[in-house]
């Protein structure tokens, strides 16, 4: 393997040829914010949070998909760098719901002082964002900041889809789709400001290629995408993170071995997600794996504890 | 497989092979996350081959897709095989140095040329020919196969048959290239390793085998029986023969799960005392004398498990169990203290280490090592040891370390349920993508893409006998008859129906499946039943 | 693949239109179906498949879409992105004739949007830029079953033209036999003399620039492909959807003939196999003059073993964007890539691409002819040539004027007869260009002034507005313009083109806020992916420098 020496921030770094510019910023410790990378699937680099200055190069790279070149010279902290992720932080923050952002996002973004207000209040909330058509919107008069808010959309018993917290990052298409599940229930659609995820003609899961293995969930960075159990947990006001535990065992289904972290609260599992960097699953399951625990909650006569009620609520109201 | 049974390859090795044939298996459906890895080898340019009677979600994805007859593999392995020889393209050089009765071998096939596979398998011969020879020419190619190989009266010499394809072309042993029997459940393979077959010890080792039945014993402070037992097969004849008089049951429900299920029952109800020790009231246990509730081994207890690729994992406590329901390892202490056997009450991970001196196949694993390395295939022979990705290299080691690797000539033998005018529809069975066994397990949570208990016919055969989606009808077998709604499957050609496995409740397919079982492994016809379907009511 | 389809199914018409251009990918022989990778390999039949149903049917049906997806192997949620990406194809019901009128810049000056409100048979929709604007106002009838029409009102624009024009006006479109009497095909006679090599030698020595905005020089790209291993592939870039531009359209419907002759020779010195030229949907005559040409130029055994295929736009600007138009060739929605890897090395199906503009392309003729260092002895030694302007809005004569490079603004305001009022500012280079004032018309049109200058020829776009004019309304349109046509991919551009616009229509009443739109326009062009999102805020940041907003 050949090896290809650059500078980053000031500091010489070694790396092996082939490798992005992110990842030899993490081979000395420097972390990058991202949002729609993630190791496990291919860069699609459109979030563009992680771009770094590159001299010679007339615009910023992103960091997650450009590779190393010897020879480079690399800024991850300038003005430059600074000032584009934070106005794009603000973009985001601006037209996205970001409350339940991943924490190191959020962090990012104290750091960056980022002031999504500056563009004014949000415009009030919209329905039709499934039927625009492409090329087409209607009057902008400025008063308010445009916002990607759509109806949350709860079509089926195991997901919730609020794409009102969607920052279009592509994750759960290519889980859904290439990268991991090669299903392509979801796919984005519409152009330009207007461009949503979706199924076809926007049919409901169910209608649709979906097979439930809950794979989009498991990349989504931003709650977008939700299990039914979290969302009617979080609805109830049960949802309590510090109070879960997380158990890595393996699935009790098929022989091939996958790792699930059962997330339990008051002896009640609540959401199963599985390992990223666990060779045999990179963080996806099928469905079985996924959801497929109901059976030992049962046995133990579902309890009266509140998130009892509202899980076996959650279920019967499907 | 030549010695230890387990799949010879790594989950990673589908990814970079050139061929992959997916023989009896939909993993898509029934194994779906090693279906991922197997996308991604299609990704990289790999080659599909799918033989399954069904056009199933897999076969979707073939490069070719052979829809052969119900029980014929053997015919269609034995003539691809002859190809090969008769072409030269076997791998001479790792036959002569690493396996014995070719001649033999190449005599049996010489039976099978491509005229007559074609008959019986209902594949065209330039399918076949093509077949062979993209997995003889391949540079890494696997065989990958599930319940459609093994759930037959002949289940042991359908996966000879591939094996010695294997042998023949030299597509084991090597990265990239082998032999990957997909389990039906998380711990079938855990199951092997831990002695829990007739005539194995812990790791593989033969019961019969004087030297090494004798280190155990030495381990173990106790005489062991010398000889091998029953499998489920003959126990449920020596049912039937009042030879078996007392049975103790754990996690397993034969009530349901057996081929004939009312043949089963009837062994059950004739012994004298029956234990059942499961997590569910299942059927079986509704027959018990006394039931141990037990805690669910992979949420509500410590151990470990093993994957198809031999991956040992540990499974871990994340629930208290309910009420009195208890650990299936604290429930047999307990009995054996109560028997006076003097165990006490070891921990999961004491069992586990009295296991790593038993089997040497399991001596490096310590549970340090498996929750820092993510699990561990064997062979892990001490604790510096990595495990294996892949075995047998050794076959190609020039000479052969070992005892070289037999080619078992095996010949074709037509499935025993025959078709006839009474029964003119060959019915196979399967699982869906959310359904498990059974079902008592899958069909506690609310899946939204659950078919539910249904006879799928193909469009014509539907057509034929004037039945609509949905609508009622009988499926009736030389034993049994069940009433289910049909459904209208594509995938289906004619004269092939099919039925899921999970809905015992409300379909239960093995009313109408065949007893006869494979003398080599026990395992039932569960794939080849002749049935006739009626409208319902008529 | 285990796709999952909808419950409907296609009529008989769809079915019809959809069997005629998608032969069954996978093969059946008893109980053997072969199918796999080679089946699966057929997705750049989609955009076309879902065009011939919206071309036939006035929509795209679930059932269509569905039967499209069933024959090609394509997922229906991506078939959908794909459909739902284009502003020329509808996946809701549309009565059968759908009038596009265009209100963009030029022709919402002089009456494109009274043309809204006139009474017509189906539905009427505004649309970007018709690539019209000599001949404005302009609009664009999409007709189910029938032929698709431009119709404008303005008289006959004027072609002022040097040697890339000269035929255009002269030749018949329709005749092979009029076009080699006026020279044609003898560039591609003396190019298989001089050899593919000296070919690519001479581009170089005549150091010709591309035309499509970039001015990247034309001979290190050719030669870059010509090095790479095969398969390699041609594109002809025609989908000419910068608002302002028109000069392609100009060429291929006067002298279509000359762009396939051009082809022929650049797929020749690269040794491309196969050629496509990616003509904007909005062009139905050059799409058909186009067609024409190629295939008389086959008959006629000219070809040689090129395979060339017009492939029709569906309306998305983007698709101008070379890696947008790879992607929208291959069946994927016009999402850019970022580079590298570049077209040279990984293009059109990953592999290594020449890309040009129509332009660019019909200087090679001339070029071989008559030897690099002549050609580049016209104009300057970094802009050689002459070069195609696209001239409209307030001037007396518009029209396409091809002049030598290195004469002034000013030279070619008079060639069109000076401005029509009192000149305000000028538009340069297009809505990816600058405002620019008088104090312009003195500099020499060459990619060097201009750069130093901080402005663009772009793709040649001279648009004039007098004292009358909106200012605020034209710039807001530019605006609406970005965001209507990002691809939506980044985030810099697709929520930066919203706060653009939104900020732009606040200054209407208020003060243009400055800072807000510098910040903006500095991350768009820091941190998108592709030139759109790089040049969104351009105009917008010249008009507040001009004072015009
Ligand atoms: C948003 C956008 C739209 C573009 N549209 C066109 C176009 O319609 N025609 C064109 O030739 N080039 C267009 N380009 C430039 C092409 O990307 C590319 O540079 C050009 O086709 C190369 O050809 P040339 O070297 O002959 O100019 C566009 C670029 C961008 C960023
Ligand atoms: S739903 Fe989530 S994963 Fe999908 S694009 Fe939106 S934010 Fe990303
Ligand atoms: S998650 Fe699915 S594929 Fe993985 S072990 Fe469980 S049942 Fe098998
Ligand atoms: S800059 Fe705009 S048009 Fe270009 S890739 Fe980004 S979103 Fe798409
Ligand atoms: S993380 Fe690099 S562009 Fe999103």
């Amino acid at each position: 393997m050949t090896e290809v020496a650059l500078v980053i921030d000031g500091v010489d770094v070694v790396v092996n040829e082939g490798v992005t510019l992110l990842d030899a910023c993490r081979s000395i410790a420097k972390q990058q914010p991202t949002l729609c990378y993630l190791e496990t699937l291919a860069p699609v680099n459109v979030c563009r949070v992680c771009v770094v200055e590159v001299e010679g190069s007339r615009t910023l790279v992103p960091s997650c998909s450009r590779k190393v070149e010897g020879g480079m010279v690399v800024q991850t902290d300038s003005e430059r760098v600074r000032h584009s992720r934070r106005v794009v932080f603000e973009m985001l923050a601006s037209s996205v719901n970001l409350a339940l952002v991943d924490h190191p996002t959020r962090e990012w973004m104290e750091s960056y002082n980022v002031d999504p207000a500056r563009f004014g209040p949000p415009a009030a909330p919209t329905s039709d964002r499934d039927q625009r058509h492409a090329g087409h919107h209607g009057e902008v008069v400025g008063g308010a900041a445009e916002t990607v808010h759509q109806p949350i959309k709860v079509d089926n018993s195991l997901y919730v889809r609020d794409y009102s917290r969607c920052i279009l990052c592509y994750k759960c298409v290519e889980a859904c789709g290439d990268d991991a599940q090669n299903t392509f229930a979801i796919a984005v659609a519409g152009r330009g400001f207007d461009a949503r995820i979706s199924t076809e003609f926007d049919v409901t899961l169910p209608e649709g290629a979906c097979v439930f293995c809950g794979n989009c969930i498991g990349v989504c960075p931003t709650g977008a995408l939700m299990f039914r159990s979290e969302h009617e947990l979080r609805q109830a006001d049960l949802w309590e993170e510090d109070r879960q535990s997380v158990t890595r065992t393996v699935c009790s289904f098929c022989g091939v071995g996958c790792n699930l972290e059962l997330h339990v609260q008051d002896n009640r599992i609540v959401k199963v997600t599985s390992p990223q960097d666990h060779s045999v699953t990179e963080g996806h399951l099928c469905i079985k794996g996924r959801f497929g625990y109901e059976y030992v909650q049962e046995l133990g006569d579902l309890a009266s504890t509140p998130v009892d009620v509202v899980l076996r609520r959650a279920r019967s109201d499907s | 497989m030549f010695g230890a049974g387990g799949g010879t390859s790594s989950y990673e090795e589908i990814e970079t092979t050139s061929v992959i044939f997916l023989w009896g298996s939909n993993a898509r459906a029934a194994h779906p996350i090693f279906f991922h890895h197997l996308l991604r080898g299609l990704h990289n340019g790999a080659r599909l081959y799918v033989v399954d009677p069904r056009r199933s979600e897999s076969a979707r994805w073939a490069d070719m897709w052979m829809g052969i007859d119900v029980g014929s593999d053997i015919a269609l392995a034995n003539a691809m095989a002859n190809v090969i020889i008769e072409r030269g393209l076997a791998n001479h050089d790792f036959v002569n140095n690493a396996t014995t009765g070719f001649e033999a071998y190449a005599k049996t096939v010489a039976g099978y040329p491509l005229e007559r596979a074609a008959e019986i398998t209902g594949i065209p011969g330039d399918a076949i020919e093509q077949a062979a020879i993209a997995y003889a020419t391949a540079a890494t190619a696997q065989i990958v196969w599930t319940l459609g190989i093994t759930e037959h009266h002949n289940a042991t010499d359908n996966v000879l048959a591939l094996t010695n394809l294997a042998l023949l072309t030299g597509h084991v042993g090597r990265y990239g290239s082998g032999l990957v029997p997909l389990r039906g459940q998380n711990n079938v393979q855990g199951g092997g390793d831990m002695g829990a077959i007739p005539n194995k010890l812990p790791g593989f080792q033969d019961v019969e085998d004087p030297v090494l039945r004798g280190r155990v014993e030495e381990i173990w402070g106790r005489p062991i029986p010398p000889e091998k037992g029953w499998h489920l097969t003959q126990m449920f004849e020596a049912c039937h023969a009042k030879m078996l008089r007392g049975l103790y049951v754990i996690g397993e429900n034969p009530a349901d799960s057996e081929a004939d299920s009312t043949h089963a029952r009837e062994g059950l109800a004739s012994l004298d005392f029956m234990v059942v020790e499961d997590i569910f009231m299942t059927s079986t246990a509704e027959m018990a004398d006394v039931v141990l509730p037990a805690a669910a081994d992979w949420a509500e207890s410590e151990g470990t498990v093993t994957s198809s690729e031999r991956r040992v994992q540990r499974v871990r406590k994340a629930l208290d169990p309910p009420g009195e329901a208890k650990t299936d390892l604290e429930i047999i202490s307990r009995l054996a203290e109560a028997m006076g056997a003097g165990w006490g009450l070891p921990t999961a991970e004491e069992v586990w280490d009295e296991l790593r001196r038993v089997s040497p196949l399991h001596t490096g694993m310590s549970y340090r090592r498996l929750d820092e390395l993510g699990g561990i295939q064997w062979p892990c022979y001490d604790e510096n040891h990595p495990g294996e990705k892949f075995i047998h290299h050794r076959l190609w080691k020039v000479p052969v370390e070992g005892p070289p690797a037999p080619f078992f000539p095996v010949e074709w033998v037509a499935p025993v349920d025959r078709l006839t005018d009474k029964f003119p529809l060959r019915m196979t069975t399967g699982r869906h993508l959310d359904g498990f066994n059974t079902g008592v397990q899958s069909g506690g949570f609310d899946s939204p893409i659950r078919v539910g208990g249904t006879i799928d016919l193909s469009p014509e055969d539907a057509e034929r006998l004037a039945i609509a989606p949905g609508e009622m009808v009988q499926v009736i077998s030389r034993r049994g008859q069940v009433e289910v709604p049909a459904r209208i499957d594509s995938s289906l050609r004619e004269g092939l129906v099919f039925m899921a496995v999970h809905y015992s409740e409300t379909a239960d397919v093995n009313r109408l499946t065949i007893e006869a079982w494979d003398p080599k492994s026990g395992t039932a016809e569960f794939k080849a039943t002749a049935v006739r379907v009626e409208k319902a009511g008529v | 693949m285990d796709l999952r389809f909808m419950a409907d199914e296609p009529s008989a018409v769809e079915r019809a239109v959809i069997a005629r251009l998608i032969d069954p990918v996978e093969s059946r022989n008893g109980q053997v179906v072969r199918g796999g990778h080679a089946a699966r390999g057929h997705r750049h039949l989609l955009l076309p498949a879902l065009a011939a149903v919206q071309s036939e049917l006035g929509w795209v049906s679930r059932g269509a879409l569905n039967e499209i997806c069933r024959r090609l192997l394509v997922p229906p949620a991506e078939a959908y992105g794909v459909a739902s990406f284009y502003a020329l194809i509808s996946t809701d019901p549309r009565p059968a004739e759908v009038t596009h009128v265009c209100d963009d810049i030029a022709c919402r000056q002089v009456g494109g949007l009274d043309l809204l409100s006139q009474p017509s048979g189906g539905e009427v929709v505004t649309t970007p830029c018709l690539g019209q604007c000599d001949r404005r106002p302009a609009m664009f009838v999409q007709r189910a079953g029938g032929q698709d029409e431009v119709l404008v009102s303005g008289p006959p624009a004027t072609v002022h033209a040097g040697p890339l024009l000269r035929r255009v006006g002269k030749v018949d479109p329709s005749s092979l036999a009029d076009f080699r009497k006026q020279g044609g095909f003898e560039g591609l006679r003396r190019a298989q003399d001089i050899g593919a090599e000296a070919v690519v030698a001479e581009v170089k020595k005549a150091a010709l620039k591309g035309r499509g905005g970039a001015a990247f020089p034309t001979g290190v790209k050719w030669e870059a492909v010509a090095n790479e291993p095969a398969p390699r592939y041609l594109v002809c870039n025609a989908d000419e959807s910068e608002p302002g531009t028109f000069k392609d359209r100009v060429v291929m419907e006067g002298d279509p003939f000359a762009v396939i002759e051009a082809i022929t020779i650049a797929a020749f010195a690269t040794g491309c196999e196969k050629a496509y030229i990616y003509v904007r949907g909005e062009y139905p005559l050059a799409t058909s003059r186009i067609t024409a040409a190629m295939a008389a130029s086959r008959e006629a055994g000219l070809l040689g073993e090129l395979e060339i295929e017009v492939f029709r736009g569906q309306g998305a600007y983007i698709c101008g964007e070379e890696t947008a138009l790879f992607n929208s060739i291959e069946g994927f929605r016009g999402e850019p890539r970022q580079k590298p890897p570049f077209p040279a090395q990984a293009g059109l199906f990953g592999r290594p691409t020449v890309i040009n503009n129509v332009e660019t392309l019909i200087n090679i003729p001339e070029i071989v002819l008559g030897g690099g260092d002549a050609y580049a002895s016209v104009g300057t030694p970094d802009s050689t040539g002459t070069r195609l302007f696209c001239l409209s809005g307030d001037l007396a004569r518009p029209g396409t004027y091809e002049i030598e490079m290195g004469r002034t603004l000013g030279d070619l305001v008079e060639l069109a007869g000076g401005f029509a009022g009192e000149p305000k500012a000028i538009l340069l280079g297009g809505a990816a260009g600058f405002f620019v004032s008088s104090d312009y018309l003195s500099m020499p049109l060459t990619f060097e002034d201009a750069r130093a200058r901080g402005v663009t020829l772009g793709s040649g776009v001279v648009m004039a507005f007098n004292h009358d004019r909106d200012m605020h309304d034209i710039v807001r349109r530019v605006a609406r313009f970005f965001r209507d046509e990002s691809c939506g991919q980044c985030v810099p551009c697709r929520v930066g083109t919203v706060r653009i616009e939104e900020a732009v229509a606040r200054a209407r009443s208020a003060p243009i806020d400055r800072p807000l739109i510098a910040d903006l326009d500095r991350a768009m062009k820091d941190a998108s992916i592709c030139g759109l999102g790089h040049t969104a805020a351009s105009v917008v940041q010249s008009a507040m420098a001009m004072g015009l907003i």
